[in-house]
């Protein structure tokens, strides 16, 4: 198991990348910029396990707090209003 | 397309029996309940599980419903120690009630004046099924999954539940190994009551944040 890279309330950001495949990382999140919520543990890597492989060795997974308005730049709702999304480390880049 | 290829027996099968109108009382099975038929004789047959197993799979299932959820919930409202339990490590607190959650990670987000939090899945339908049991039908729909996180105030609204715009909304993408549940706020004049009373106000739609506790 890998020692998680980053610290809760750290800025990160989600790669702007478009790999094939079973990914966990939604579209709409790919290339905002956020800030570690919590360290959710290690887990098996999910575009791994979709190839019949063993995912090993588990991945830090992470939950990011992303501001609706960094997401969305039209959002209409309250400013402090937050999308938290949970981001396995190999997608995940310093800000 | 399965429903071409008149090689899959079981895709032609499944066709035919489609195609066929006048089907009387007796439904033959459709294609997806053909394949778990299917599927299962196999797996028995080959001794890799027995009916045993799977009957006992099913009834585990069945029992699985949002009062196990609401039971957590009526909990926290009067235990402290256990509510900080919870937020902190949701596994561990539901084990303390005997409540197993295999595998994967349970995430409690309490509502409080200050912020109210929904739960979405919008990659597929990941839902706290140990506490909460079958997803109803609009927490899979494209509909749901794709505005909730874009514009939550406004599905929150067609739910009946207007946030006042002060409130902070976050809104959590179940995304990968760790499921959700809401702990909401504790309806006022409800002081006294017992865990079982406060139970029953606590409606499934509460615990996914697209309603208040009735």
């Amino acid at each position: 198991m890998l020692a998680a890279k980053y610290k809760v309330g750290e800025k990160v950001k989600v790669l702007k990348a478009y790999p094939l495949g079973h990914i966990r990382t939604p579209y709409y999140i790919r290339g905002c910029v956020g800030e570690i919520e919590r360290v959710c543990g290690a887990f098996a890597n999910p575009e791994e396990l979709a190839q019949m492989r063993s995912g090993l060795p588990p991945l830090p997974l992470y939950r990011v707090r992303f501001r609706q308005k960094d997401v969305w730049p039209d959002y209409s709702g309250n400013g402090a209003d937050v999308v938290e999304v949970e981001i396995f480390e190999h997608w995940l880049d310093r800000v | 397309m399965w429903w071409k290829s008149r090689f899959s027996s079981i895709g032609w099968i499944a066709y035919e029996s489609l195609r066929v109108k006048d089907q009387g009382k007796y439904q033959p099975l459709s294609y997806f309940q053909l394949m778990e038929v299917t599927l299962r004789e196999l797996l028995v047959e080959k001794g890799i599980i027995t009916n045993e197993q799977v009957d006992a799979e099913v009834e585990e299932m069945r029992d699985r419903t949002p009062e196990r959820g609401a039971r957590v919930v009526a909990h926290a409202w009067v235990d402290p120690a256990f509510k900080k339990i919870l937020l902190l490590d949701g596994t561990k607190a539901c084990q303390e009630l005997g409540l197993e959650i295999p595998a994967l990670k349970l995430v409690v987000v309490e509502n409080t004046p200050e912020v109210h939090n929904a739960i979405v899945c919008t990659l597929c339908s990941c839902y706290p099924r140990v506490l909460l049991g079958i997803p109803p039908d609009w927490y899979k729909s494209r509909n749901y999954r794709s505005r909730m996180v874009r514009e939550p105030r406004s599905v929150l609204e067609e739910f009946g539940l207007k946030i006042p715009d002060h409130v902070t909304i976050r809104v959590h993408d179940s995304t990968a190994d760790m499921r959700y549940l809401v702990l909401p706020m504790r309806p006022p004049g409800t002081e006294g009551w017992t865990e079982e009373r406060l139970a029953t106000l606590v409606n499934r739609d509460s615990m996914i944040g697209v309603a208040l506790p009735k």
